[in-house]
Parts: C-alpha cells; sequence; structure tokens
C-alpha cells in the first residue's frame, strides 16, 4: 500500500531501524510496562526482577516521592500522604471526589480549574501529577531495559473513561514527557493480545476482576472495527474483597472479634496466601501466630468456594445486565478474555464458562494481557510493521452535545458514532442586541442537562449586536482517534469570527501543565531550557524526516520541479535551523515548514486515495438520472 | 486541504440513491486503512492532523450514505437543495392527516390490553408507508422532478421521527 512506504521515515539510513514504543496499562491497583521484542510482546520488569508497579505515590516532606512497593508498604501508616488508587480520581471534579467517600480518604483543596488537589506533605498535587508519576516512572524502567528513548505508548483506559478522563490521562503522559501514540480502551487490548482482531466477527466479552474493581464488557467485532456495545461492573469488587472473606473467617475461626489494624494486615496477607496456594492445589495449610497463640487450618478449596461464592455470583450477575444492555444472549458470545489477577480463581474460571457457555481464554497471564495489548499495538503505530495491516477502529461511548433552552441536551454526535470525526451545527441568538453566548458541553445519554457529565462551558463574545436570531453561530465539536473532544464557535453571517478551543472541565490549564512541567525539571533537577531545545529538536527532526521521506517516494509525481527545490529549500533551513540552539527559532522554523508543507500533504493524501480506489474504474462514477 | 469531491466521489461510488451496502464497507475500509490517523502516529503532528481530517470526512460520508434518508437529503444538497432546516413549504393535507392519525394510535398504546402487538402493528405500517415514499423519491429523483423528491424527502423526515417514537416507547414500556 502506497502510504506504507512513506511510513518509514528515515528508510535510506537505517532500513531497519527499531523504533522502541511501549504499551503502559496504567491500572487501579498495579501498572504494567510492555514492549515488542525480538517478535514478541512481553512486559519488561524493574531491576529486582518485578513486572507489576502498585500504583501507589507517597509524597515526602522533604520533597522526596516514592513510588510503588516502596511506597505501598506505608498507605496504612501515612495514608493522607500516600496516594492509591489514584486513577479512581482521573477527570474527577469535587462533588464525584466526595462522592467517593472511603474509597479517597484524602484532604482536597479545590482549584480554579474546578479540578480537586490532593493535600500533600510535598504540596498539593493534581491527580494528574499523581498518575504521571506513575508514569515516569514505568518510561525510566522502559528505556533502562530497551536501551534507548521511546518514540511512543499506547496507554489503555476503560472503556467507560469519559472524555475528561481520557484528557486527565493524556495529560498525565504529557507531564511525565511521553508521547502518547493512542490511548485504547483496555478490553480492546485484552483482545489484541489474544489477536482475535484477526478473528472471526462476532461478540467478545472481556472479564477484568483486578485487585480492586471488576468490569465486564461486550466488545462486537465487526469489519476490524471493535465496538464497545456496553459496559459494566463493580468499581468496589475485587481480589482484596476475596481476601477479606477469608480474613473474616479465620477471625471468627479463632474467635478474635476484635482484632487491631496491624492483625488484620497480618490475617489479609495470610488469606491471600492461602488464595493464591488454592489456585492450583486442592487445599492449602497455614499457620496463624497471634498473641493467644499458634492456630493451625487446613483448608480445602471447597471451603474456599464457599466463602468467595457470594462475591463471585455478584460478578455474573453485573455480566447479565451488561448482556441486556448490549442486546446480546450468552450464547451469541463467540470468544470470552479474562483479564486481572483474581481471574486465577478457579470457581471464577469455572463460573464464567458456566455462564457463557464456553472455555474462556487464560493463556496470557490475566495481570500482564491489556498491557501486551498495548504494546503490540505500539508496535504498530511506531511504524514498527509497515506491512501490518493492523487497524483497531473505534467508536465514541456517549453522547456528546450542548446545553441548549430550558436545560436540554441537544446531541451533536451520537454514541457509538465512528472517531475521528467533526460535525458541526448551527445555532442562533436569543435575544436581540445579544453579542455574546454561553456554550457549555456535555456527554451522556439523558436528555436533561443535569443528568448528563458536565465536560466544558465557555463563552463565545464579540458577537456583532443584531435582531434575535439573525447571528448564525456554528458550533463545531471534533473528535479525535483517542476519544478526545476538542469544540469551536464561529459567529458567520458578519464574517467577524470568534472561535475558541476548549478542554474538559476539571481537566488541566495548559498553563498549569507547563507550570507543573517546569516544577518538575527543578525537581529532576535537569536543566529546563536543555529539556526544551532537545523537544523542539526532536519535532524538527520528525518533520524533516517524514518530509525527506515523502519528497522521496511522491516528490517527482506530484510536484513540479520549482515547488520541488523549494520545498528542499525550506527543508535545508530548518536542518540548518536545528543545529544551533535557538528553541524559538526552531519552533518557529517548524511551523513555517508545516505550512510551506502543506498542499504537498493534502495532495499525498488525495493520492493514495485515488491508489485505494484503484481497480474501480472511473466510469463508475457516473451521474444520476 | 481539499476535499473537494462529494461523499459519492470520496469513495469511489456512482451519484445515485440506489447503493449497494457491501460495496461501501468494503471501499471505505480500504480508505480506513490509508487515511487513519494511525498510520500517521509515528509521523509529525501536522501529518496526523491532516489524516484526522481527511479520516473524518470518511466517516461522515459513510454514515451519510448508509441511511436512506441522509443519503436522499444529500443527493438533493448536491442539487443546492436544502431540506434540513425549518421550511415553509405546505406540506400535502391528506398526508398530515395520516400523520395526526398515526400519532394518536402511538399515543394510546401505553394504555392498551396488549402493547407490544400494537407498537409492532403501527412499526409495520410507517415503515411500509416509508418504503413507498423512498421509491417514489427514487422515480422522482432520477426523473429530475426534484421538487416532487423534495416533497418526498420532507415526508420521510417525519416518518423517520414517528419510527424514533416508536422504538423509544418500547424501550420505556420494557422498563
Amino acid at each position: 500500500m502506497a502510504l506504507l512506504q512513506i511510513a518509514e521515515p528515515g528508510q535510506s539510513e537505517a532500513p531497519h531501524q527499531h523504533k522502541l514504543a511501549v504499551g503502559i496499562d496504567l491500572g487501579t491497583t498495579n501498572s504494567l510496562v510492555a514492549s515488542v521484542k525480538s517478535g514478541e510482546a512481553v512486559t519488561l520488569p524493574d531491576i529486582s526482577g518485578k513486572h507489576l508497579l502498585p500504583s501507589v505515590v507517597r509524597y515526602l516532606p522533604c520533597g522526596n516521592i516514592q513510588i510503588g512497593e516502596e511506597a505501598r508498604g506505608f498507605a496504612s501508616e501515612d495514608p493522607f500522604n500516600t496516594i492509591v488508587s489514584v486513577k479512581r480520581l482521573m477527570g474527577r471534579g469535587e462533588e464525584d471526589v466526595k462522592s467517593l467517600g472511603d474509597e479517597a480518604p484524602y484532604h482536597f483543596e479545590s482549584s480554579d480549574s474546578g479540578m480537586p488537589f490532593i493535600k500533600t506533605a510535598g504540596g498539593n498535587k493534581s491527580p494528574v501529577e499523581v498518575s504521571a508519576e506513575i508514569l515516569k516512572n514505568l518510561t525510566y524502567r522502559a528505556e533502562d531495559s530497551l536501551g534507548g528513548e521511546l518514540v511512543g505508548a499506547v496507554i489503555t483506559v476503560p472503556a467507560y473513561f469519559d472524555d475528561a478522563q481520557r484528557q486527565a490521562t493524556k495529560d498525565a503522559a504529557k507531564l511525565a514527557d511521553l508521547k502518547v501514540l493512542r490511548l485504547l480502551n483496555e478490553p480492546t487490548a485484552a483482545a489484541v493480545a489474544y489477536g482475535l482482531d484477526q478473528g472471526k466477527e462476532g461478540v467478545i466479552a472481556v472479564y477484568d476482576l483486578g485487585g480492586g474493581t471488576f468490569d465486564i464488557s461486550i466488545l462486537r467485532l465487526n469489519k476490524g472495527v471493535f465496538e464497545v456495545l456496553s459496559t459494566g461492573g463493580d468499581s468496589a469488587l475485587g481480589g482484596d474483597d476475596l481476601d477479606m472473606a477469608l480474613a473474616q473467617w479465620f477471625a471468627e475461626q479463632i474467635d478474635k472479634s476484635e482484632i487491631n489494624s496491624s492483625e488484620s494486615r497480618y490475617l489479609l496477607e495470610k488469606a491471600r496466601f492461602v488464595k493464591e496456594q488454592l489456585s492450583d492445589r486442592e487445599h492449602a495449610c497455614v499457620v496463624l501466630e497471634m498473641d493467644s497463640g499458634c492456630h493451625e487450618f487446613d483448608i480445602t478449596r471447597e471451603q474456599f468456594d464457599e466463602l468467595v461464592s457470594p462475591l463471585i455470583k455478584k460478578t455474573i450477575r453485573a455480566g447479565k445486565r451488561a448482556l441486556k444492555d448490549a442486546a446480546v444472549e450468552a450464547e451469541d458470545v463467540l470468544e470470552v478474555v479474562m483479564v486481572g489477577g483474581s481471574t486465577r480463581v478457579p470457581l471464577v474460571r469455572q463460573q464464567v464458562q458456566e455462564f457463557f457457555g464456553r472455555e474462556p481464554h487464560i493463556d496470557i497471564d490475566p495481570d500482564k494481557v491489556v498491557a501486551v495489548g498495548a504494546a503490540i499495538q505500539a508496535d504498530v503505530l511506531a511504524g514498527n510493521k509497515p506491512d501490518s495491516d493492523m487497524l483497531l477502529l473505534d467508536v465514541i461511548p456517549l453522547s456528546l452535545g450542548l446545553e441548549t433552552m430550558g436545560g436540554l441536551a441537544e446531541k451533536i454526535i451520537h454514541r457509538n458514532t465512528s472517531i475521528p470525526v467533526a460535525r458541526a451545527q448551527e445555532f442562533t441568538t436569543y435575544q436581540d442586541g445579544q453579542t455574546a453566548m454561553a456554550i457549555h458541553v456535555v456527554q451522556g445519554e439523558r436528555e436533561l442537562v443535569q443528568d448528563c457529565r458536565s465536560l466544558a462551558r465557555f463563552v463565545l463574545r464579540g458577537i456583532p449586536p443584531m435582531a434575535a436570531g439573525a447571528a448564525k453561530i456554528r458550533v463545531t465539536f471534533q473528535v479525535d482517534a483517542d476519544g478526545l473532544l476538542g469544540v469551536a464557535a464561529k459567529e458567520l453571517t458578519s464574517g467577524v469570527e470568534s472561535s475558541i478551543q476548549v478542554k474538559p472541565s476539571y481537566g488541566l490549564e495548559d498553563a498549569e501543565i507547563a507550570e507543573m512541567l517546569k516544577a518538575s525539571y527543578m525537581n529532576a533537577s535537569e536543566d529546563k531550557t536543555a529539556r526544551a531545545l532537545r523537544e523542539q529538536q526532536v519535532e524538527a527532526e520528525r518533520l524533516i524526516l517524514s518530509l525527506q521521506d515523502a519528497l522521496a517516494a511522491d516528490g517527482d509525481l506530484l510536484l513540479s520541479e520549482e515547488e520541488k527545490q523549494q520545498l528542499s529549500a525550506e527543508i535545508d533551513v530548518l536542518i540548518e535551523l536545528s543545529k544551533g540552539s535557538d528553541t524559538l527559532a526552531i519552533e518557529k522554523g517548524v511551523t513555517v515548514l508545516a505550512k510551506a508543507s502543506d498542499e504537498f500533504a493534502a495532495r499525498r493524501m488525495d493520492n493514495s486515495i485515488q491508489k485505494a480506489l484503484q481497480g474501480h474504474s472511473v466510469d463508475e462514477l457516473g451521474d444520476a438520472g | 486541504m481539499d476535499i473537494s469531491k462529494n461523499y459519492f466521489e470520496f469513495i469511489g461510488l456512482p451519484v445515485s440513491y440506489h447503493l449497494d451496502r457491501s460495496e461501501l464497507s468494503d471501499r471505505s475500509r480500504e480508505l480506513q486503512k490509508t487515511l487513519h490517523p494511525d498510520r500517521y502516529a509515528h509521523l509529525s503532528d501536522h501529518e496526523q492532523r491532516v489524516a484526522v481530517q481527511y479520516m473524518a470526512y470518511l466517516n461522515e460520508a459513510v454514515a451519510t450514505l448508509k441511511s436512506p434518508l441522509l443519503r436522499a437529503q444529500y443527493l438533493l444538497q448536491l442539487q443546492d437543495i436544502d431540506t434540513t432546516s425549518e421550511s415553509s413549504t405546505a406540506i400535502d393535507p391528506m398526508f398530515l392527516m395520516q400523520q395526526m392519525e398515526l400519532r394518536e394510535r402511538l399515543e394510546e398504546i401505553p394504555s392498551a390490553s396488549d402493547p407490544f402487538d400494537e407498537l409492532e402493528e403501527l412499526n409495520g405500517e410507517v415503515v411500509a408507508v416509508l418504503e413507498k415514499l423512498r421509491a417514489s423519491f427514487v422515480q422522482s429523483y432520477e426523473s429530475g422532478d426534484l421538487s416532487s423528491a423534495t416533497s418526498d424527502v420532507r415526508k420521510m423526515q417525519f416518518l423517520e421521527k414517528l419510527l424514533l417514537e416508536i422504538e423509544r416507547l418500547e424501550d420505556k414500556l420494557e422498563d
């Protein structure tokens, strides 16, 4: 395919240069990073050989930060400075955060953007910053392990994540100085890990029982598109609850009605040990050393199953609901994929198999399967597999719209619309002489604005005064391939243009991100200007390489000799500029060259459309009537 | 960027109401493979932006051509006839009477003894009227009688709306 040849920059100099790209599973309890190494997607361990990074960040008064295992040890001792499960806070407003209650026991402080900051000994931290720490840690790990700089990452998000939550995840990556190749739905990633995108078209169920959350997603694979039909689950049910059930049973058996927190932790630890033992054995022995003496237990799998069975039944009920929402029957499901460490529990597998009437996929480690799928896509997106046909098309999970008179939500882009998509709708003024219009962007399926999620508000000013209904305001919604929304508004009649791009409420302003980036450079004692310079050089390099490649491939065909020379000259200018150390000049040079190559890019795109349609003769393009 | 081609030309199909759906999906899939921004994920932001615009145009084209109503509206739009905004054109009173009757029946369904049966019957009738209108549209459009074609499209809009309301009522009754 024509375009794939251009999609291999620097080919002449380094024909088989493998680009380093990773897949990141940014989980509620644990996070992982994976990459394709010698053709196989594998998760990358840290120095001590551990693959799972607990998603825990602890802020110390001295300004130091602990991440992962080290931080998790302090979760109960230093709860307000040790942030666990930050994923639950991403893209959420103050009200949402309050409603989480015990799940987010932190001290919050409001900010201008409506995003709550967590008060810690190390200062006020936004959930985005906390997530960025986890991403940075994984990036360092990957760069160490792969031996070079990453070109980018595919980061997974739950299928039900709305625009604000996706934007927050992308902001975290920006803060961690990591280029996002794509945000990918977690269940889709799991299906990709099993190669189901290459398989038969049909309905796929992804059952994801993690440490603290349960998600069930019903997907349909149709002509290469993974469509999320429905999602369900329980954000407060996971493997930890199985441990809890067993720990409580222990406490009853040894007749301990009151247990202190350290005893409770001890019992939970032992319970987890027994649970893991019972995954591949029929019974497990455990000795509990308590103040009251030693207690020995021999627990059979049957006993354990009886204890956790009510919890697992709950997940099956959620599965039933998800199927009903998707309007499919259990027997319509072609494939079942298991995700999350807790799906190792034999009773879970058995119940899931019974419910769907088919054997679930369990061959890939359920803790790693999402990261593995993300790595496979990252490898393709980085351009390492120019011949790959893989293309994951996506739809928006929830409708996007505007508030109109009377608090009604007017949908502009309906759910399940293929993305990327751009759609415009015209609105008008309500009063004579009205010069401004408040625009409120919402997401959701309900009719009333109050029942939808508020994404952004902005005001379009500078409308020339005229009679009510005379002004024509075109509001354009554009959703990119990651499902992220940009909204622009423009007044048409007068020719006066006012337009604005918005970011979701509860998101960080660009200025805030810049400020945090600045702060993080200082913390990392890295030279800020050197970093900024390097960034611009990388962007310049990317543009130069892709243009040189495009010129080599299509220059003769699509440009006149004069145009070709002019473009080459412009490229040389940027090459010279990027050798220097003037960051601003390089930035400007990139903009100039990008603009200069606009026409060429459009011609190449048109040309590839022609090629894609080749074999269909032009005669077919008849006129009507 | 210059996307000057109409949706039919862009996808490589003849400008016509008759449309082979499998051909539409085959060709759009070929184009997706070429145009999707993921193909440019490792290239410069600039190229990705261009790809997003083309891909958005393709998605819009597919969504428009897939739906019989949107396709008919688009065919008229290509002839500079706008059927999507409010119009003062009079609609045949007989048709309006029929609409009112159908709507009255819809309103009475929740109190019927077997609402689902009634709903299905009504749905069937509406679809039949719609099919007739579509056939009439094709005839008018192909013979160049654009004013009849326009009036057919306006009537189709009424019926499509009614179908949506039937669907909504069904959801409500199920809950």
